[in-house]
C-alpha cells in the first residue's frame, strides 16, 4: 500500500494559503506561522488539520470549558475556487457536550472570505479577560473588545452590527448568541444568518473563551496548480451538481426523504417512541412544506445546489407574521415530529430561536422532545414548568424552547445543557429513570433516524467520533437501501467494512472540506482525488487520500480513547433495545444487545482496531503513519 | 440616410432563479486573470437578506454616463457589441466612471487600478475558451448553475415582460380558455 510519504510534493503548492494564526486570547498576542507542505499533504485540511493539532497541542484531561481547551478554525485548499460547495470551514475543540473530539462544519461565505484574507487555520488558546471579537481584515488581525457593542446580542444582530461597523455587507461573520455566552453545552455558531456550525457545543467553547465572533474579509486571489484542466473539470462538476445526483437537495430539500423514511418506520416520532405517523403523510413532509411555505432557495458561496430552503409565514399570522426560517429535515424532525408537533409555524419559530439565540437545533429539538416525553409520563409536571407540555404543544413548545436556550427557569436549569445532562439532573432530584428519555450517544443528540429497525446504522451512528451523527459515515443508507438485513445481525465484518469505507471517504470530504451533498457528483473516488491534485498540485491518488481518511478517523478516535472512551460509549440509547414501536412496519421490533455487540466487533475488526476493546492497535497505528500515538493512549480522562 | 440602430445584448439576471452563489463573480476574475479573485470581477452579486439575490453587470446604457464622466476619454462604446471598452493606456484610475454608473457595476482591478466593465468576455484568456464552443463567450452564463444569467437585448426583455404582464393581468381568462 502506498503511503502519504511516497507522494512527492512539488516545489509550489496551491489552494492552501498555508497560513496558521495562533491567537493567545489571554495575552491578546496574535502570531503567524506557515503550515508546511508536508502537513498539508498528510492532513489535507479541515478535520485532518484539527485532528493533528488537537492531538498534539491539547493537554489530555482538560475541562472543555476551561482556558486550556484549544479551539481550532480550519479549512482546506478549495475555498474561493468554483469547485461546487468549496466555501466550507470547520470548528474543532474538545467538546463540552461529549467530553470527546468536538467538531462542527458550516459554509456560507466564511470559507471564501477567510481564504481571501489568507487564512488556512486559526488556533485559539487561553481566555480573553473581557468579551472580544477577532477581525481578520487581510493582513490586519486584531481583537476588538465588544462588551458594549455585541455581547448579549443574538447572532443575527451581531452579524448586522459588525457588518455595519465595516460598512461591508459581504464581511463574513461567525458568532455566538446568548446561549454560547452562557456556555450552554448545546451552543452553536451562526454565520450568514442561516448557516450553523451546530453540533457538539462549539459555541460554548467560544463563550468560555470570551470570544463572541470572528469577522473575515480579504483581497487575496487564489491560483490553482492546473488552471485549464481544473476549469474544465469544475464546469462539468457544476453541471452535474445541478443534475439528478443532487435533485432531492435542490427541489424539496432534505425533507424530501420524510415520506419514504416514514413508510419504513425510520422517521422519529414522539422522541422515538414511534417511527411512523399519519401526519407525516398529510402535513409534515417535503411536498407540503414546499408547496405551502417555501418562498426562496438560496446558496452558500460557490454552491451549485442551493439547498437552503427559506420558509415565510404570511403577514396575517397572529403569532409570527413575516417570520423567515431556514428549514431542513433535521429541524422538521427535532421541533416537529419528535415533539409530536405538526404545526409548521411553530417549527419555523423554534428554528429561528435556535439560529439567532445560538443553540444547535438538532440538540435543542431532541432535548425539547425529551421534555415532552417526560411530561407525558409524569416525570416533569405543570408545577415544574408553570404550563403544560405534552407532545403536540405549540405555543408552550416555543416558550419552553426559549427558556431552555436562555437558561431561564426550570427548562433552563434542567434542560439547558442538553438531554444527557437533563437526565442526570432530574435523577439527582429523584426522578428515576429520566436518562432513559435522553436520545443521545456520547452526549450528542440523535439526528432524524429511528434506529429500532436499523441494525447497520445503529453501529454507524454509535461509532461516530463526535457522538450520535449521520454525517460521519452515512451508514443509514445501508439500511434504507437494503444493502444488509436491517432487522438482522449477520455479516458483521462485511457491514463493518462498508461502514469503514464510507467513514474514510466522509473523513476526506470533511477535510477537503466540501459538502456531503456533492458526494454523488464525482464519477468515482479517483475523480474526487483528481480535483485535489488539479488545485493543489500534490499528486495524491484516491488510494493515498483514502488512507489519509483512515488515519484521520483513527487519530480522532485516539483523541477519544485518551479522553477516557470505552466500548460502552459506542452504544445507542436503551429505548431502541427495550421499547418497541406500537405501529407501522417496525411494530414490535427492537435492537438486540447480543446482535448489536457482534456488529460492533465486526466494525472494530474491519477498522483493524482491537476487536474487543475497540482501541486502535499499534500495528494499525504504524500502518497509518500514526507512530507518534503509540504508547500515549493511556486514559487521561475528561470524558463526561 | 438614417441607418437602423443596432440593438445590443447585455447580461441580465433573473432574481427568481439566482441563489446568490457567487460563482459568476469567481469565474469572471478567473477567466480574465487566471485567479479566483471576485474583487476583480465585472459582475457583482447582491444579496438583500434574507431572501433576495441577484447579480448585476454592465447594462450598456445609451449615452452611457460612465463615458461622459471619464475626464481622460478612456471609455468608448463598441458600435458592434455596445460594450463599453476601456483604453487601459488612458485610464488613470480616477474612478469618475464608477461614480457615474447608475447600476454600480464598474469596479477597479486590485493590481492594475484600471476600471473593469463587463465586455461579455471579449478579453478572457484564450486557454479558457471551451474547445467545443471555439470562441469567447460570457463565462458567467456558461457556469451559472441555475441558468439565471442570460444575454438579452431590450426588445427580448420587453417581449418577455409583456407576456408576463398579460399572464398576470389576464391569468383567469387564459385559464378559462385552456380549460375549455
Amino acid at each position: 500500500m502506498s503511503k502519504s510519504k511516497d507522494v512527492t510534493i512539488p516545489d509550489d503548492i496551491h489552494g492552501y494559503s498555508q497560513v496558521r494564526l495562533d491567537v493567545d486570547l489571554t495575552s491578546g498576542e496574535i502570531k503567524e506561522s506557515t503550515l508546511s507542505k508536508e502537513f498539508c499533504r498528510d492532513w489535507i485540511g479541515g478535520y485532518g488539520f484539527a485532528a493533528k493539532v488537537l492531538w498534539d497541542e491539547l493537554k489530555p484531561g482538560v475541562d472543555p470549558l476551561s482556558p486550556d481547551n484549544v479551539f481550532v478554525y480550519a479549512q482546506g485548499p478549495f475555498p474561493t475556487t468554483i469547485l461546487p460547495t468549496s466555501s466550507k470551514y470547520g470548528l474543532f475543540a474538545k467538546s463540552p457536550l461529549t467530553g470527546m473530539f468536538g467538531m462542527a462544519i458550516s459554509s456560507g461565505s466564511v470559507g471564501a472570505q477567510a481564504r481571501r484574507a489568507g487564512i488556512n487555520m486559526i488556533v485559539f488558546k487561553g481566555k480573553a479577560p473581557e468579551p472580544v471579537y477577532l477581525v481578520v481584515d487581510d493582513d490586519d488581525r486584531y481583537l476588538v473588545p465588544c462588551k458594549d457593542i455585541v455581547w448579549g446580542k443574538g447572532c443575527w444582530e451581531t452579524e448586522e452590527i459588525i457588518r455595519e461597523e465595516f460598512q461591508d455587507q459581504r464581511l463574513a461573520v461567525l458568532s455566538i448568541g446568548p446561549a454560547g455566552e452562557r456556555m450552554s453545552k448545546m451552543a452553536c455558531i451562526t454565520n450568514d444568518r442561516n448557516r450553523q456550525a451546530g453540533r457538539t457545543g462549539m459555541g460554548a467553547v467560544m463563550g468560555s473563551k470570551n470570544l463572541k465572533a470572528i469577522a473575515f474579509r480579504g483581497t487575496k486571489g487564489t491560483k490553482v496548480a492546473h488552471p485549464v484542466e481544473f476549469y474544465k473539470l469544475a464546469k462539468k462538476l457544476i453541471k452535474v451538481a445541478n443534475g439528478p445526483a443532487t435533485a432531492k437537495y435542490r427541489d424539496q430539500g432534505t425533507p424530501a426523504g420524510i415520506l419514504s423514511y416514514n413508510k419504513l418506520g425510520m422517521f422519529p416520532i414522539n422522541n422515538m417512541r414511534e417511527g411512523t405517523w399519519d401526519k407525516c403523510e398529510s402535513i409534515v413532509n417535503g411536498e407540503v412544506l414546499n408547496e405551502e411555505w417555501i418562498v426562496k432557495k438560496v446558496a452558500c458561496s460557490q454552491c451549485s445546489i442551493a439547498c437552503d430552503h427559506l420558509a415565510r409565514i404570511p403577514k396575517t399570522h397572529p403569532d409570527y407574521p413575516n417570520l423567515v426560517a431556514s428549514v431542513d429535515v433535521e429541524l422538521v424532525y427535532g421541533y416537529g415530529t419528535a415533539c409530536g408537533n405538526a404545526d409548521w409555524p411553530t417549527i419555523f419559530k423554534c428554528i429561528t430561536q435556535c439560529d439567532d439565540l445560538g443553540i444547535d437545533a438538532i440538540s435543542g429539538g431532541v432535548t425539547c422532545a425529551m421534555a415532552c416525553d417526560l411530561y407525558e409520563d409524569g416525570l416533569i409536571t405543570k408545577d415544574d414548568l408553570g404550563y403544560e407540555l405534552p407532545f403536540g404543544s405549540t405555543k408552550n413548545l416555543v416558550r419552553f424552547n426559549e427558556e431552555m436556550i436562555l437558561g431561564k427557569g426550570f427548562p433552563g436549569e434542567i434542560f439547558g445543557d442538553g438531554s444527557r445532562e437533563a437526565g442526570r439532573r432530574l435523577e439527582e432530584k429523584g426522578r428515576k429513570n429520566a436518562s432513559f428519555y435522553a436520545m443521545q450517544i456520547k452526549g450528542l443528540e440523535l439526528p432524524a433516524f429511528d434506529l429500532h429497525g436499523m441494525s447497520s446504522f445503529a453501529v454507524g451512528e454509535s461509532v461516530s467520533i463526535r457522538g450520535a451523527c449521520h454525517l460521519r459515515n452515512g451508514a443509514y443508507g445501508l439500511d434504507a437501501k437494503g444493502t444488509f438485513d436491517r432487522f438482522g445481525y449477520d455479516k458483521p465484518v462485511e457491514r463493518g467494512k462498508a461502514i469503514k469505507g464510507l467513514e474514510d471517504v466522509y473523513a476526506l470530504i470533511d477535510s477537503y472540506i466540501i459538502c456531503k451533498f456533492t458526494r454523488g457528483i464525482y464519477e468515482n473516488d479517483a475523480e474526487m482525488a483528481k480535483v485535489f491534485e488539479l488545485v493543489t498540485g500534490i499528486p495524491h491518488t484516491d488510494e493515498t487520500l483514502l488512507l489519509r481518511g483512515d488515519a484521520i478517523v483513527t487519530l480522532s478516535k485516539c483523541f477519544n480513547v485518551r479522553a477516557g472512551w470505552t466500548r460502552d460509549d459506542d452504544h445507542p440509547p436503551e429505548r431502541f433495545f427495550k421499547q418497541a414501536h406500537t405501529r407501522g412496519p417496525t411494530k414490535g421490533v427492537t435492537l438486540e444487545e447480543k446482535g448489536y455487540q457482534t456488529l460492533l466487533s465486526g466494525y472494530y475488526k474491519a477498522r483493524e482496531w482491537d476487536e474487543n476493546t475497540g482501541i486502535p492497535t499499534d500495528e494499525t497505528l504504524k500502518k497509518l503513519g500514526l507512530d507518534f500515538v503509540i504508547g500515549k493512549l493511556e486514559k487521561s480522562g475528561g470524558k463526561k | 440616410m438614417a441607418t437602423k440602430k443596432k440593438v445590443h445584448s447585455f447580461i441580465i439576471v433573473d432574481p427568481n432563479l439566482c441563489t446568490g452563489c457567487e460563482t459568476c463573480e469567481s469565474v469572471c476574475s478567473f477567466v480574465h486573470d487566471g485567479e479566483f479573485q471576485p474583487i476583480n470581477a465585472r459582475i457583482h452579486r447582491v444579496r438583500i437578506e434574507p431572501v433576495f439575490n441577484i447579480a448585476l453587470a454592465c447594462q450598456k446604457c445609451e449615452d452611457a454616463p460612465c463615458i461622459r464622466a471619464c475626464p481622460e476619454h478612456a471609455l468608448e462604446k463598441d458600435p458592434d457589441t455596445g460594450s463599453i471598452l476601456i483604453d487601459d493606456e488612458k485610464c488613470n484610475g480616477c474612478g469618475f466612471c464608477i461614480r457615474g454608473c447608475d447600476f454600480g457595476v464598474i469596479s477597479f482591478h486590485m493590481e492594475t487600478q484600471k476600471a473593469l466593465i463587463c465586455d461579455l468576455c471579449e478579453t478572457m484568456k484564450e486557454e479558457f475558451i471551451d474547445p467545443e464552443v471555439g470562441k469567447r463567450e460570457p463565462q458567467c452564463i456558461a457556469v451559472c448553475p441555475k441558468e439565471a444569467i442570460s444575454l438579452k437585448d431590450v426588445e427580448q426583455i420587453g417581449e418577455e415582460s409583456r407576456i408576463d404582464a398579460v399572464k398576470r393581468l389576464f391569468g383567469e381568462i387564459i385559464e378559462d380558455y385552456e380549460s375549455k
